[in-house]
């Protein structure tokens, strides 16, 4: 017996796909915004304006990606932005001791991964929750950081280490923003073009079902902790570098932005879904928002709040969409 | 009455059949629409009071539609529910309960941390003075149903402390809770070991005697011929045919449900083997089984037969890498294997389709291809980065290989029929080019045109060299396809069996661990 028909590979283009996507309609939501910023503001539109506006986002998505991959996957990480302040107060201490910018660099990276790994075999080895573990963490590694620190400030970085936070490699384009686009593709290329980027997918969908085609599970999750960690200590030497000083409440907070930048995105918080062009127009309209309401003057509560509305109206919008067609 | 011996009456309106009384419940002309789809187009079923009807039909049938629509779950669309020949319309599940229609379904949900008594009247427990829980009334009804279907659990025990078999002796009794007339049984015996399958038939008979009017929906034939009375027969949504079981017979309700004559025969394959390709030796694990030891040769189809719970999956499972074993060894090709994940199991030749296909087999959330290619990325790919056209050229290859109906490749796995699916889970692992491939209960729950696929399939690989493993709990499956079985019983190795050997008898007594007559059995 053979078959008369052949199966074919597709039914839709892959362009059709990506046409009804939901990275089509963020996009227009950032376009929206773009237009209404304009409008809003007779200053929004100077390039060393748009420069600076990139500041707010960069290395909170520099995080947001690895997030992405960590929450596709299943899991989360809610201590990044402890581990930024780990991080910052590693390298502050090592500034006292006299280590010079390459130093500085490997102690911020290290630190990082090391916290990552820490998460990594907690959650891999012990079997544990990551939103557990990474609660946990996430007071512990803030508290170290208190523990150094005090009410005390780490300050003195050499001149060299502000080029990470404060430099121009070209024009307008600042180091942080070349560091974003190019993490943006590692990940883009990471997540959607190699075989680990496919196990990713497959263990959100359902680990015991990968498990069971031969993929290295627990392997895998823990790598995502690790990738994280490094992440959050990329961000933590951008971030020390522009702020040029170390307080223990850095980038407080941060953790639930990053993750709101993320769901924004379109990645599923249930695991499985998501995609890093998401995620990267995400990061544009959160950006694009806060320095649009920071020119107008907006007070940083209200942005919160509109942040918030942002959230649950872009999400809402194609269940709203659908009920609207098919129910009346 | 006394009836003509030989003859049978050729004239339609059988007398017997005139002079029956009206059924408790029937379905009259019913026709169910979905958007595009037809489920039920004006279906006929008549259940009658201490009789079992059993309702047969391949998957896609319309039997589950039938259960919902009785159920008070789906309206029909057109047509009339006759309860005791009066009309009726059920607006809720909760109206055709009161009218005491009652379903005992394969997987009931059930609270752990509940008590026995407090699952089976979860929502309508007896009340008392204040509408609080009357618990002396509760555990006294609940003692009173148990032992009804013959079971002896307390009504205070926590379900967790309770085994498979006494779980679903709760779901049951939680199905009998209100009081039915029509008990509805969908494929109730699909999960059960032969000794409690032995135990549900006593209970259907005591439900029988009680008078209540039975629907038994199940796969198996002989179970059918044991238990049922009557039967109806559906394809494809339609009303075929119905009658008194002991008017027809196998071929007869199979040619009805597939609407063609079809013998199931076993495929024909050769006796002789090639060389070893995998042994085991004292395989053990601290819990689940112990000293397991056999060898398996190229071109062998060895299956495994016992009840649930014997140990088969754990060993296949641990052969797969899944759990570390506690001793033993593993030869492949003569060489000792160290597998200690799957991966490894994978690299070495050794790939297991499992029972539990949505949660194990398959990733139901993905695409076809990506389903096939994800134990085989390695070879798909360059350096790691994914090259999609030989994914597609991959899985197109063995897809079609196996016949797989889809629309097309990059289709979600789960909106696939069943039987698909594990046509697509078989292809994931033929794609690897294993040398021994682990079936572990390969056509439970999937119809029969698919089972005679699978089957036929089975064969064809170990023809080619494959070595099989395949785990059944189908005496007719185990005996038809297996050249040798190992049969298990509390996590041992009760027997090996070749040839003559080879009989229901021997497999169900030593899977039982009956040593004398077979007609002792224990309890």
């Amino acid at each position: 017996m053979s078959l008369s028909h052949p199966i074919p590979d597709r039914l839709q283009s892959p362009l059709a796909r990506r046409l009804k996507s939901w990275e089509s309609l963020l996009l227009l939501v950032a376009v929206a915004i773009f237009v209404a910023n304009c409008f809003a503001s007779p200053y929004f539109l100077d390039a060393w304006n748009l420069s600076d506006a990139t500041f707010n986002f960069t290395e909170k998505a520099m995080i947001a990606f690895a997030m992405a991959l960590l929450v596709i996957a299943g899991d989360i990480d809610l201590s990044v932005a402890s581990i930024i302040a780990l991080c910052s107060t590693a390298m502050g201490a090592a500034v006292q001791a006299g280590v010079g910018t390459p130093g500085l660099v490997a102690i911020g990276l290290g630190t990082g991964l090391a916290a990552g790994a820490f998460n990594g075999a907690l959650v891999t080895r012990l079997a544990l929750p990551s939103i557990v573990v990474t609660i946990g963490t996430m007071s512990l590694y803030r508290g170290i950081a208190y523990i150094v620190l005090g009410d005390q400030a780490y300050r003195g970085y050499p001149d060299s280490f502000a080029f990470f936070g404060q430099g121009y490699v070209f024009w307008v384009v600042s180091f942080e923003f070349v560091m974003f686009a190019l993490l943006a593709v590692v990940f883009g290329v990471l997540l959607h073009k190699t075989n680990f980027g496919r196990s990713v997918f497959a263990i959100g969908n359902n680990a015991t079902g990968a498990l069971f085609s031969g993929i290295r599970v627990q392997r895998v999750r823990f790598i995502l902790f690790l990738l994280t960690g490094l992440m959050s200590g990329i961000a933590a030497i951008c971030l020390t570098s522009r702020l040029g000083s170390t307080r223990p409440s850095i980038a407080m907070g941060w953790e639930l932005e990053i993750v709101t930048m993320v769901v924004l995105g379109g990645v599923s918080i249930l695991g499985g879904a998501g995609s890093i062009p998401g995620v990267v127009i995400a990061a544009f309209v959160m950006g694009l928002v806060t320095f649009g309401l920071g020119l107008l003057n907006v007070p940083g509560i209200v942005m919160s709040i509109v942040i918030g509305a942002l959230l649950i109206g872009v999400i809402a919008l194609p269940r709203l969409w659908s009920m609207l067609r098919w129910g009346a | 009455m006394l009836m003509q011996t030989d003859t049978r009456a050729d004239t339609r309106p059988d007398p017997a059949v005139m002079a029956r009384p009206t059924p408790v419940l029937a379905l009259d002309g019913i026709t169910k629409t979905f958007p595009g789809v037809r489920a039920l187009s004006n279906v006929t079923l008549k259940l009658y009071a201490g009789e079992v009807t059993a309702l047969v039909g391949e998957n896609g049938a319309g039997k589950s539609t039938v259960v919902k629509t009785l159920t008070g779950i789906y309206q029909p669309s057109a047509g009339r529910i006759l309860l005791d020949g009066k009309e009726i319309r059920f607006a809720s599940a909760q109206a055709a309960a009161d009218a005491g229609i009652t379903a005992i379904h394969q997987e009931t949900v059930l609270f752990d941390e509940l008590s026995v008594a407090e699952n089976i009247f979860l929502g309508h427990a007896p009340r008392g003075r204040f509408g609080l829980i009357d618990w002396a009334q509760t555990h006294a009804r609940a003692r009173e149903i148990l032992q009804g279907i013959g079971s002896d659990l307390a009504p205070t025990a926590r379900l967790r402390d309770l085994g498979i078999a006494s779980k679903h002796m709760v779901a049951i009794a939680r199905a009998l809770s209100i009081d039915a007339r029509v008990v509805i049984m969908d494929e109730p015996t699909a999960a059960l070991s032969h000794k409690e399958i032995h135990e549900l038939y006593e209970l259907v008979d005591t439900l029988k005697a009680q008078g209540k009017a039975i629907l038994f929906i199940s796969h198996k034939f002989d179970e059918i011929f044991r238990i049922a009375d009557n039967y109806t027969v559906f394809r494809d949504g339609q009303f075929i045919g119905d009658g008194r079981i002991e008017d027809t017979d196998n071929d007869a309700l199979v040619q009805m449900m597939v609407g063609r004559e079809v013998a199931h025969v076993f495929p024909k394959r050769s006796p002789s083997h090639g060389d070893d390709v995998l042994s085991v030796t004292d395989y053990s694990h601290p819990t689940e089984f112990e000293d397991i030891s056999f060898s398996l040769k190229q071109g062998e189809i060895l299956g495994f037969y016992g009840l649930v719970g014997a140990g088969r999956s754990e060993v296949m499972q641990s052969l797969f890498g899944i759990t570390r074993p506690s001793g033993g060894a593993i030869r492949i090709d003569g060489a000792a294997q160290q597998i200690r994940s799957p991966a490894e199991a994978i690299a070495a030749g050794i790939v297991y389709v499992p029972e539990d296909r949505g949660h194990q087999g398959a990733i139901t959330a993905l695409p076809i291809f990506q389903n096939v290619t994800l134990p085989s990325l390695g070879r798909t790919s360059r350096r790691g980065f994914l090259r999609l056209a030989e994914e597609f050229a991959l899985a197109r290859q063995y897809c079609e290989r196996l016949e797989l109906r889809a629309a097309s490749l990059d289709t979600e796995l789960g909106t696939l029929s069943g039987g698909n699916q594990q046509k697509v889970v078989i292809a994931k692992w033929l794609a690897t080019q294993p040398r021994v491939i682990i079936l572990d209960e390969p056509t439970k729950g999937i119809d029969i045109g698919s089972k005679a696929a699978v089957h036929d399939f089975m064969a064809e690989l170990a023809a080619q060299g494959l070595a099989v493993i395949m785990v059944s709990s189908e005496i007719p499956e185990v005996l038809g396809m297996s050249d040798r079985i190992i049969v298990m019983r509390e996590g041992r190795m009760a027997a090996e069996l070749s040839g003559d050997e080879m009989t229901p008898e021997t497999l169900v007594r030593h899977a039982a661990g009956i040593t004398q007559a077979l007609t002792e059995t224990r309890t």
